[in-house]
């Protein structure tokens, strides 16, 4: 299989920090704050792999260092230490040492994210095929019929009715500002896709349709996917493979299924036997 | 008198540092090349960019002509001329497009196509398009340094979206050179082409916004537009669909100015650019002279 | 040319310079023009002003720009910096140090009782603002009689040449970070010689305040102090007074005092802050100062300094914290003249935009 991306030693840590940061802070001591400097070490030492049409889910309660570690992956943070490398069309990114120009054609052409909050991923100025018009006239299309095509397949793909296309996403109900969100992260078809608790706050019935959605992608068109989430569901139905966060560390990792019939860190077992 | 002091008005280091930033913005163009810009004794936004330049690039025994709104007569171009003629001694004046060395004009490219030798100097109010997307210069910068014009054009497609329609009128957003575009100053629609593979340099001056930038000779310059909703000039029709002409000289391929016969009550076109309806009139007198 | 709208473009500015000229003149048979060293003198404040925000130390031509602009201080510190436009700089000054200011007023809200102590000095601020009739009919001779009592009954020995700062004694606490003393190496940004790019020093901010327009810097100034924003500050010194200023011997190089500037400065104090780096929170500075007698612009400025740091350091949360927001407006020369620039003819954009509201209205 194809590789997508290399993590290694991904590190964040707020603040200047001191020596004994790493040393004192994880889930051995049930803190990401040093007790000596007082730095927040968000994420540390976080390693991964993924792989083409693959989609690996990281779980953890808020303050796990779950988003914190995918926003440096999709440069909305800095991270303090560690690489990472994106293998794209038969090229390796080394994302942390590219430049900011760099970093913004990855994120503009070749990554796709969904936020949590629809308000992070959507211009609410423009309607919501101005919204997938933006992706694509940022990868140089410039033909109006066939950027309006375009945003008419992506949203029949995400079930938004096209006939709606041209209405501004505040009219739009949460799910359907979530569908827009997906298609205009889909709109250049980036084999890269990052999705930040994308469920959380939906209805159950809205929620189970937008992740069918999501499975439904990954199946047609092989996008790699990140889901962070704090949802055992949501890594029960979406993930292959898993990560589970706790104090800015990786706890466990493994194929999905293994890790929910049997758990070996104390706190993934209280998750599962919470969950069932 | 102050103003007798020195020729040109500022010091010369102000000047000095005008023709510097000139040259780096031939040298990049469309790019906005940032400058200290002196206060003038006319107000901001009364063409104080426009001054600087041609106050630091013209001398002695060259010819000059100042227009606003396409005319020399209006109030800010006889101010502005009579200044540089006031601190410029042994600089000439003209009205005619032609005899030129250096124009220096607001809101109008003159109809008359220009020479290599000639100069043309735009006043400016807002030097940088993307303003109406983004804030911050900052950020701006930043958008110009990669060519991410997206916002813009999807301002332009939310504009069809709605009015089937692109209703930037003046001021229209142009690529120059395949990459950084520019605002090419509140030109209307119908004078954008004219800077497109301009024989003459075009330098364009915002005195408060403290940028100076250029078209240079021979250099693309393409208004933005989607490849399949071309972006069109005035129009200028009437009830029929035909090309309304100039009520006096009769030129029906000038941009024309529209107004209310104050006797008869009724609208009138004429050609904005004073010259070239001078220019088409005395042709016509020549021509029934001949044919009789 | 037969444009009703343009015609005779030169003519009516020759009639229109007449009429104000008659405006400046027309109190009639029995006026006295202006002199400048009335305006100095009977009109400091305004006077100050126009020094400050022409940006130019020079008195006498200051008074002309006021009588020449018939009292607009706008007008007349336009008048001074265009001025300014056509000298040469012929050399530069040393670092000033303030605390080597003659004072006329000083006083702190910070303390009761400062080093050198509280000097109340020309200040309106507990004056009932009632109209003083008697000045309608002021004579001569009374109001030349004023000034000389005023004197005669003032002990000049009892005032010290200088104060101490009361921040020194703030930094002696350890609640103010230390003096850096290479900040004083640098040299500082020169407005006049070099545009502000984004993000500008802290040094480029101050210099635009010191020449913005005192409503300007007021009104954002205020936005902060009313809500939006939270600078909080305390006034730990304003002070008032005379600053020598120092330039090199043509000869020897030395430094040497060559006249002194009237000057208002403010030092404010704002809300603590740790330094995020394991270091003990400290109070945090605001600074302002501009040429002239004018409290209410420095004190302004050093509340945006402050606010400023505060968005540089955090983000903006508000307009008064956000650099370009702040600095691109508060330059009265270059807002009174865009304002100004809408009366000019628009013909030829407004054609323009008939044109597209015209396609757009039949297309629809």
């Amino acid at each position: 299989m194809d590789r997508v991306l290399k993590v290694r030693n991904l590190s964040k840590r707020y603040s200047k920090g001191c020596p004994v940061c790493y040393l004192k802070t994880g889930p051995d001591f049930d803190s990401n704050i040093c007790p000596d400097c007082g730095s927040v070490v968000a994420a540390h030492d976080v390693s991964f792999d993924l792989y083409a049409g693959e989609i690996l889910g990281i779980m953890g309660e808020s303050g796990s260092g779950k988003s914190t570690a995918v926003k440096c992956l999709y440069f909305d943070q800095e991270p303090t230490g560690g690489t990472a490398t994106f293998y794209d069309q038969g090229e390796a990114f080394k994302l942390f040492e590219l430049n900011k120009a760099e970093q913004r054609r990855l994120v503009n052409q070749r990554f796709g994210m969904v936020y949590q909050n629809p308000h992070q991923g959507l211009n609410f100025e423009i309607s919501a095929g101005g919204n997938i018009a933006e992706r694509l006239l940022m990868s140089d299309v410039d033909n109006y019929d066939r950027i309006r095509q375009r945003a008419v397949s992506l949203l029949t793909r995400t079930e938004v009715l096209p006939e709606r296309m041209d209405e501004m996403p505040k009219n739009f109900s949460g799910g359907m500002q979530q569908r827009v969100q997906i298609a205009k992260s889909l709109a250049t078809n980036p084999p890269l896709l990052f999705l930040d608790e994308v469920t959380t706050g939906l209805d159950l019935s809205v929620q189970a349709a937008i992740l069918d959605l999501i499975l439904e992608i990954q199946q047609q068109s092989h996008t790699a996917m990140i889901v962070v989430t704090h949802d055992l569901g949501v890594i029960r139905l979406l993930a292959d493979r898993t990560l589970v966060m706790k104090y800015g560390r990786v706890i466990e990792t493994g194929l999905t299924d293994q890790i929910l019939e049997d758990p070996q860190h104390a706190y993934t077992q209280r998750l599962v036997a919470s969950a069932l | 008198m102050i103003l007798a002091q020195q020729f040109g008005f500022l010091d010369e280091y102000a000047k000095k540092e005008i023709r510097r930033t000139s040259l780096k913005a031939v040298a990049i163009p469309g790019y906005q090349v940032p400058y200290s810009s002196r206060e003038m004794p006319m107000g901001r936004g009364f063409g104080t960019g426009g001054l600087q330049l041609t106050l630091a690039l013209i001398g002695a025994g060259e010819v000059l002509k100042v227009i606003d709104q396409g005319s020399d007569d209006s109030v800010n171009a006889v101010n502005l001329r009579s200044f540089i003629e006031m601190t410029c001694p042994g600089v000439g004046t003209t009205r005619v497009t032609g005899e030129a060395d250096l124009i220096q004009s607001r809101h109008r490219i003159p109809e008359k196509p220009l020479r290599e030798d000639q100069l043309l100097v735009l006043q400016v109010p807002y030097p940088d398009p993307l303003v109406v997307v983004e804030a911050s210069e900052e950020k701006r910068k930043q958008l110009h340094g990669e060519a991410d014009y997206s916002r813009l054009l999807v301002k332009l497609y939310e504009d069809i979206v709605k009015f089937d329609e692109i209703t930037i009128s003046h001021r229209y957003p142009t690529r120059i050179n395949d990459h950084y575009v520019i605002d090419p100053s509140p030109i209307p629609r119908w004078d954008v082409p004219k800077l497109h593979m301009s024989k003459a340099l075009v330098l364009l001056g915002a005195g408060r916004e403290k940028k100076i930038y250029a078209v240079p000779p021979y250099t693309k310059a393409e208004p933005l537009a989607f490849e399949d909703k071309p972006f069109r000039v005035e129009a200028f029709l009437d009830e029929q669909g035909r090309r309304r002409a100039c009520a006096r000289c009769g030129c029906d391929n000038s941009f024309l100015d529209e107004y209310v016969d104050s006797n008869s009550g009724e609208q009138v076109y004429r050609c904005s650019d004073a010259d070239w309806c001078d220019e088409q009139l005395a042709r016509q007198t020549a021509a029934e002279v001949i044919y009789g | 040319m037969a444009y009703v709208a343009i015609k005779g473009g030169g003519q009516a500015i020759e009639g229109s310079k007449a009429v104000l000229e008659y405006l400046r003149t027309r109190q009639g048979a029995r006026a006295r023009p202006l002199q400048a060293d009335t305006i100095e003198n009977q009109l400091r404040l305004l006077h100050g002003r126009v020094l400050s925000e022409g940006g130019v130390y020079h008195p006498r031509l200051a008074s002309l720009a006021i009588k020449q602009a018939q009292g607009d201080s706008l007008e007349a510190s336009f008048i001074l910096r265009a001025y300014r436009s056509t000298v040469p700089r012929l050399a530069e000054t040393e670092l000033l140090d303030s605390r080597k200011m003659r004072i006329t007023r000083r006083i702190s809200s910070a303390f009761k009782d400062i080093p050198g102590g509280q000097m109340l000095g020309a200040t309106t601020d507990y004056h009932l603002r009632l109209m003083r009739m008697e000045l309608l009919n002021e004579s001569p001779e009374q109001f030349r009689a004023i000034s000389g009592e005023w004197f005669k009954n003032l002990n000049v020995d009892e005032i010290p040449d200088t104060f101490p700062k009361v921040l020194e004694q703030l930094r002696k606490d350890g609640l103010l970070a230390p003096l850096d003393e290479q900040r004083g190496q640098q040299s500082p940004f020169d407005i006049t010689r070099e545009p502000l790019i984004f993000p500008v020093s802290r040094s480029a901010a101050l210099a635009t305040m010191a020449r913005g327009e005192q409503g300007s810097l007021l009104a954002i100034a205020y936005s902060n102090m009313r809500g939006y924003g939270d600078v909080h500050p305390t006034v730990a010194e304003l002070r008032v007074g005379y600053l020598p200023v120092l330039l090199p011997h043509p000869i020897t190089g030395q430094p040497m005092e060559v006249g002194e500037v009237e000057l208002t400065e403010c030092e404010v104090v704002a809300m603590y802050e740790a330094d995020g780096e394991g270091g003990k929170p400290l109070f945090t500075l605001g600074y302002g100062a501009c040429f002239g007698h004018n409290e209410v612009k420095a004190i302004s400025m050093a509340i945006l300094d402050r606010s400023l740091q505060n968005g540089i350091q955090h983000g903006p949360r508000n307009p008064s914290e956000d650099p370009e927001f702040v600095l691109l407006h508060v330059d009265g020369i270059e807002s009174m003249g865009f304002c100004t620039h809408y009366k000019m003819p628009h013909y030829v954009t407004f054609q323009s935009d008939m044109d597209r509201l015209r396609a757009t209205q039949a297309k629809q």
